[in-house]
């Protein structure tokens, strides 16, 4: 199998070094302010109320959609196929991969340009032609820095937020030795502009172009996808073929819809009322047109997105994708997104992740959160995500995966919690014991049960007898 | 005069019973009778949250139990507060819930109580100190607490010089930092190293699971902040140790 094996297991481990690596939290500290601030200044220039209400209807209209699902993709199938495009429908990863390739190989592809695309990272695709002898050129430049690290995205609009400027001015050094060694890298707009000219000669090479789609439209067969660099139009009308890769969920029912998600998604995501490019395309080149694709296929993916449906995870199937989740995430913040080990990172991603590779895999994604509801205050689609991380919770804890120490310490608690009588006296010698352990200094240093906490912080302890039995002795 | 039960909260009956008395005496000021329902232990997250929902429902009826007698319930914590009003109705079905969302209708967290429902302006505290407040996740995005608090503080003669971020959380998150030490204690630290930073003597919130978090941190690190619980400087109780600090 060439799919990137999740590292999800060991989030621990994977954050643990995330919060050494300087690198990474240096870009972690330049990003956090930038998509907070500019998030909260479009929505305020919108109006607070517009922008909520606008968020109430994209949440309708994606509920809608998810209550007649089969019979929007089927009639945006209709359309594409009458428009002379292919639908082809991937039920796993594996057969993504597989179409993905067939269509190559009858193209006689040797290059695969990219736009960006979560559902090919999701599927592997990249890999797959790899070792098929094609390769994908990344032309988004967050993911062509990350290509040229042999990374995967931190992000899901930011690829590459985890990098550095130094480390992109290195990895070009490395990468284009075909320019002077001396030339000028200092300024962003340097770097930028070398990027431009290496991805400008490599958009006329490809001879398949690979794009994600932000939204499929019932009503007309379209497919929208939209960037801030156009890199997104040139992978898909340059090649002779076009794919499209996009999850089922992608659907609305028509073009006024597209703009209701549009508005909500710029602005959640970087601040932008709008992307700078927004491109609609149906199918392949008619006889009057000037350019465009000769052959287009849309490649739907499913990969256990049907069985979340009339569950209590339904709802993840309305997330658009605009990252406003992990951008406000104080978790994301601190170790950011390769830590959580597959493709989705961030709250989105502490929910979307055990749907699609299990709960014994994604496991601690759901569990490595504080709650503290920032995530679903900006989701724009509305997604109660802290609710559907505690689903999470309670499917491991049915299954009994929640780990035994846990177990034992919350059935003890609980017995406890149940027998008011037990637990006054149990808090109470509990409660002087460390109180004792204080020795007047107010805290301890070390406590052998919270060695995590007490690693590099004090613990407070009690400052009296609890307040039940002060209480109690007073009236 | 309303007839408030107090329900103490797990932490501050175990941990900083002054926070008990102070808002005892808060409610007590603004005209209220208070009682302690005996019956209480803890308002059961710690099972919500750990995905244990059959021993937080038992628990929830437990406290639904004991407390909906009263004109109101009050805790000094908008964690607990925000369990019984966002997830009690959550947690349970039938005659239950509808008991469940009677109690969350008369259940308020204290600042909020006061300011909201008592239409209480200020406090005469009198504590003309310089201090930074951290808006703990429940109270402020479940709750709605943020000026509340604000409001009071002003009344008591305290300034506060606002932190930077002082809406994202400490790292607390219950049984997230025993879990996640290492990911919680990175946050804590921003947390209080924004609040040293604002060259604040006093650090204030108004749940003890951010405070003892964040008043562990500032000591290891030596930040030199009193950490209190708000409502302690609106009684006027500064004259205790702070968290964490022993009696000098
Ligand atoms: S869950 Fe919401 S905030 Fe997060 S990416 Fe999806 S739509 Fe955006």
């Amino acid at each position: 199998m060439t799919l990137h094996e999740p590292t999800t297991p060991q989030f621990k481990q994977n954050a643990h070094e995330a919060l050494r690596d300087e690198n990474l939290q240096s870009a972690l500290r330049g990003a956090r302010n930038g998509f907070v601030g500019k998030r909260a200044a479009a929505r305020a220039k919108l109006g607070e109320d517009e922008f909520d209400g606008l968020r109430d209807a994209a949440r309708d209209l994606k509920n809608h959609v998810l209550a007649n699902l089969a019979d929007y993709l089927e009639a945006y199938e209709g359309k594409v196929t009458a428009a002379g495009g292919h639908v082809h429908w991937a039920e796993t990863a594996e057969d993504a991969q597989n179409i993905v390739l067939d269509i190559c190989r009858k193209a006689g592809a040797k290059t695969v340009n990219k736009g960006k695309t979560m559902i090919s990272e999701e599927c592997g695709i990249n890999d797959h032609l790899a070792a098929n002898g094609i390769k994908p050129v990344e032309t988004d430049l967050g993911e062509y820095i990350i290509q040229l690290r042999g990374e995967t995205p931190s992000h899901i609009i930011a690829p590459a937020v985890h990098v550095t400027v130094p480390q992109v001015r290195e990895e070009f050094q490395k990468a284009h030795t075909h320019l002077p060694e001396s030339r000028d890298l200092s300024g962003l707009d340097t770097l930028l502009s070398e990027a431009r000219g290496v991805l400008r000669e490599k958009y006329f090479q490809a001879e398949v172009g690979i794009t994600g789609a932000n939204m499929l439209i019932a009503e007309t067969g379209q497919s929208v996808i939209v960037t801030n660099e156009g890199n997104g139009d040139l992978s898909q009308s340059l090649p002779r073929v076009h794919i499209v890769m996009a999850s089922i969920e992608k659907i609305v029912p028509t073009l006024e819809d597209s703009s209701t998600i549009l508005r909500v998604l710029g602005r959640s995501a970087t601040g932008q009322d709008m992307s700078v490019y927004t491109t609609y395309s149906s199918g392949p080149r008619r006889a009057e047109d000037p350019d465009g694709p000769e052959e287009y296929h849309v490649v739907l993916l499913d990969n256990g997105r049907t069985n979340m449906l009339g569950t209590e995870f339904e709802e993840m199937l309305r997330c658009i994708r605009c990252g406003a989740c992990m951008n406000h995430c104080p978790v994301y913040q601190t170790v950011g997104g390769h830590a959580y080990g597959w493709v989705y990172p961030g709250p989105m991603g502490a929910v979307l992740t055990p749907s699609l590779i299990g709960v014994e895999e994604g496991g601690h994604l759901p569990n490595a959160s504080t709650f503290c509801g920032r995530c679903e205050d900006v989701c724009p689609m509305r997604i109660p995500l802290p609710k559907m991380m505690r689903h999470w919770r309670e499917r491991e804890f049915e299954k009994k995966l929640t780990p035994g120490a846990a177990r034992y310490g919350l059935g003890l608690w609980a017995f406890f919690a149940k027998r008011p009588g037990l637990y006054r006296a149990g808090t109470r010698l509990g409660m002087a014991a460390l109180r004792l352990l204080g020795r007047g200094r107010g805290r301890v240093s070390s406590l052998p049960l919270a060695g995590g906490w007490t690693a590099t912080r004090d613990m407070p302890v009690p400052s009296g007898d609890t307040f039940m039995a002060q209480w109690k002795a007073k009236r | 005069m309303p007839r408030v039960a107090l329900f103490v909260t797990c932490l501050v009956d175990m941990f900083r019973p002054t926070v008990g008395f102070a808002t005892v005496k808060l409610l007590e000021d603004a005209g209220c009778t208070v009682e302690v329902p005996e019956a209480q232990t803890c308002c059961g997250q710690p099972a919500w949250n750990s995905g244990d929902r059959a021993t937080a429902a038992e628990i929830a009826k437990q406290v639904i139990f004991a407390f909906e007698g009263y004109d109101y319930v009050v805790a000094p914590s908008g964690s607990c507060a925000g369990t019984i009003v966002k997830d009690y109705p959550q947690m349970l079905d039938g005659a239950w819930r509808k008991r469940a969302e009677a109690l969350a209708a008369k259940t308020h967290e204290v600042t909020s109580f006061l300011v909201d429902v008592l239409g209480v302006e200020g406090v005469e505290a009198d504590v003309p100190r310089l201090a930074t407040y951290h808006d703990s996740c429940s109270g402020l995005r479940g709750l709605g607490v943020k000026a509340q608090p604000r409001k009071l503080l002003a009344s008591a003669g305290t300034t506060l010089r606002e932190m930077e971020e002082a809406e994202v959380c400490c790292g607390f998150g219950g049984t997230f930092c025993v879990k996640y030490p290492e990911i919680s204690d990175s946050m804590v630290g921003d947390k209080t190293r924004n609040a040293a930073d604002t060259g604040a003597e006093m650090l204030l919130a108004g749940d003890l699971g951010c405070l003892m978090n964040m008043a562990g941190k500032a000591q290891r690190d030596g930040r030199g902040l009193e950490v209190r619980h708000v409502v302690e400087v609106l009684a006027g109780m500064t004259d205790t140790p702070a968290i964490g600090e022993g009696s000098k």
